[in-house]
């Protein structure tokens, strides 16, 4: 395996990211319409800087990202983009050109009584209270969803566990809007369980607001024909701390961006992920990390096994420390491990440094094989092919499960993390 | 007593330039409880030998074999012959990520001895091992070799030999690379297993310093993939005199 870690400032790194003429590989070109007034986003990070090269060449700071409420703000995809220049198209079922007027999959709650769930019109104030569309799918996701579900952890509530399953039942194209506010001092966690077949262009806001410390775990159980595109993204309070998980096996397409932005001093972002891809899927997680504000912390580690023909992951992963962040400490790291032959990881970590008042900010990105050599050192201490496969696999990606406090969740996890295995000895 | 038996060995590997034939006609005999070293040059077919044994499918058997017992080892799959007894410590053991040592050492256990070794006194056997080795405690945690130093993954194969106790152990240049009380540590494990276990030792190595602390009871003298000569210790004593160059001269 080889490895790169980076701790200078203004470094890069591209891995296994192809050249496209006209595109720059750091993040997405910043747009006309997204000018520093229009968006939350704004500000001096979202004027031209150091490097966007030269007159005539956009921007390539992940802070001049277009945003918009209005789909018809962003340009029909061409799939040349720089945010989707991975995804097939042809596979997303529309969500990024139709009315997503399907049934949007039914969502029901359980767990601690001290969790609520309510619903809310698509013009309620809630709406937006931690969510900006950036990217064509899920601001048409945002004009079709027709009313919002919002759950909320009020204010002191401890030690909550609570699960939102979001079953999809249609392959009809879909649109749906999730809230979880964690109110002042809480301490929760979350999972979203997506379960059944569906073609979903999803926003989910978290607003997690001072002292709150809230665990969301994201599980893509799809079925097999299920194509998920999903926004989700976290404004975090002083004091306050996010973990996100994001667990992806199942579904033919899915695509999950998890962003998180510090609102207050003193507060902490970890974003995890795990994925497994077999023979044909295409998981893509990109996400994004935005120190605005000065003495937070952030980590972020995914770790994804392949396997199978044209089994296709993609990992981006966006770090901003704006000049305001001083005392910030950040790291991001993903790793994959390929098992068979005709599998394809991209995997491409930017960080972005305005500021050279920080604690520490690095990134990795390693992709390694498990080859012969690895499957001959375990076979000659006794240990058969299939145990040693597995071996490996549920090693490697332990030290995600490990983040998940649910034991439950563990479990499942493990076991689905089997069968995956097993569907290799056919 | 268990016998392996190598008779008139052809292995050949694949080249770009087509097969190229390494061994050419091994015979050899080892005998539990005891120590038989092979050495010779480099290139002349040692590791051959000792990756032959273990199964590494990069090396073809083009006629010959290996019997342990007379069962037939080269119809054996790599795992089932380190379930009949045979366990090679390897020159450059690789790095497993993702899995533990004691997660390792514990399957690798129960898959040799068909059952899962009692819980209690295993944690102890492998505590106590890793004490001889002067392998550090946190090792157990670590993953398979990984970060591991050249001389620390030496160690770690001569823990798996006196933890597995195999009949045969094949030690492919165990010694290169050791510094000298690294060098005795690792012998003075090779020596206990042997007493403990009755193991047969074939020890490969290109210098004589480690035949020192591990003492031959036959020594065969490898050149260009042959056994060119062969005796007692005392022949380990002339090579440290001379060198191989009286081989290699013969055979220009």
């Amino acid at each position: 395996m080889s490895e790169t870690t980076t701790h200078i400032p203004e470094e890069k790194s591209r891995i296994g990211a192809p050249s496209i003429p006209g595109f720059t590989e750091e993040g997405e070109n910043l747009s006309p319409i997204n000018d520093s007034n229009g968006s939350p986003l704004g500000g001096a990070s979202s004027k031209a800087h150091s490097h966007g090269g030269g007159v005539g060449v956009p921007d390539s700071s992940r802070a001049g990202r277009l945003t918009s409420y209005n789909v018809e703000d962003f340009a029909k995809l061409t799939g040349r983009e720089e945010d989707w220049r991975f995804t097939p198209l042809k596979r997303l079922k529309g969500l990024h050109t139709d009315e997503l007027t399907g049934v949007a999959p039914k969502v029901e709650l359980t767990g601690s009584d001290a969790v609520v769930l309510t619903e809310v019109a698509a013009d309620d104030v809630l709406n937006g209270i931690a969510h900006t569309p950036d990217d064509r799918v899920s601001a048409n996701a945002w004009k079709y969803a027709s009313s919002s579900q919002v759950v909320t952890v009020p204010k002191g509530a401890e030690g909550v566990q609570a699960t939102l399953r979001i079953t999809g039942e249609s392959l009809d194209a879909a649109a749906q809007h999730i809230i979880v506010v964690a109110e002042e001092n809480t301490e929760a966690t979350i999972i979203l369980d997506h379960v059944g077949s569906a073609v979903l262009a999803q926003n989910i806001e978290f607003d997690v607001r001072a002292d709150a410390r809230l665990t969301v775990i994201s599980l893509q159980a799809w079925e097999n024909d299920a194509v998920h595109a999903s926004s989700q993204q976290a404004l975090v309070a002083a004091g306050a701390s996010f973990k996100h998980i994001a667990v992806t096996f199942g579904g033919d397409l899915v695509r999950v961006n998890p962003s998180a932005r510090f609102t207050g001093e003193r507060a902490e972002i970890e974003l995890y992920g795990l994925y497994f891809a077999d023979a044909g899927q295409h998981q893509e997680h990109r996400l994004f990390v935005d120190h605005a504000v000065a003495n937070c912390k952030s980590n972020v580690l995914y770790k994804g096994a392949l396997q199978g023909k044209d089994a296709h992951t993609v990992w981006v992963g966006d770090v901003l420390i704006q000049k305001a962040a001083v005392g910030t400490d950040s790291y991001e790291a993903n790793r994959n491990l390929v098992l068979t032959d005709g599998a394809r990881a991209d995997s491409v970590p930017n960080l972005e440094i305005e500021t050279g008042l920080i604690d520490g900010a690095g990134h990795a990105s390693t992709t390694g094989r498990f080859d012969d050599e690895h499957l001959f050192y375990l076979m000659a201490r006794g240990i058969d092919e299939k145990t040693a496969r597995r071996l490996v696999v549920r090693g490697f990606l332990n030290e995600i499960v490990q983040q998940i406090g649910d034991e439950a969740l563990q479990e499942r996890l493990t076991e689905t993390i089997e069968s995956e295995l097993a569907a290799t000895d056919n | 007593m268990s016998t392996l038996e190598i008779k008139d060995l052809h292995v050949s590997i694949d080249t770009e330039q087509g097969s190229k034939e390494i061994l050419k006609g091994v015979t050899l005999t080892i005998n539990t409880n005891e120590t038989h070293a092979i050495m010779g040059p480099n290139g002349s077919g040692k590791s051959t030998l000792a990756s032959t044994i273990a199964g590494h499918p990069r090396y073809n058997v083009t006629s010959g074999s290996i019997t342990l017992d007379g069962e037939d080892v080269l119809e054996m799959s790599v795992d089932e012959r380190a379930k009949a007894g045979l366990f090679l410590a390897m020159q450059y053991p690789v790095e497993v990520p993702g899995v533990t040592m004691t997660n390792f050492l514990r399957t690798a256990k129960t898959a040799i001895d068909g059952e899962a070794p009692k819980l209690r006194t295993w944690t102890k056997d492998v505590k106590e091992a890793m004490g001889k080795l002067k392998i550090d405690a946190d090792f157990a945690q670590r993953n398979v070799n990984e970060g591991f130093s050249g001389g620390e993954k030496k160690r770690v194969e001569i823990l798996q030999l006196e933890l597995f106790k195999p009949k045969f152990a094949v030690l492919d240049e165990t010694d290169s690379g050791l510094d000298v009380d690294a060098l005795k540590i690792v012998s003075e494990g090779v020596n206990r297993a042997q007493e403990e276990n009755q193991m047969g030792t074939l020890l490969i190595t290109h210098y004589t310093r480690i035949l020192r602390y591990i003492k031959p009871d036959f020594v065969h003298v490898f050149v260009d993939g042959k056994i060119a000569e062969q005796g007692g210790p005392e022949l380990a004593d002339r090579l440290e005199e001379e060198g191989y160059d009286r081989y290699l001269n013969v055979n220009a």
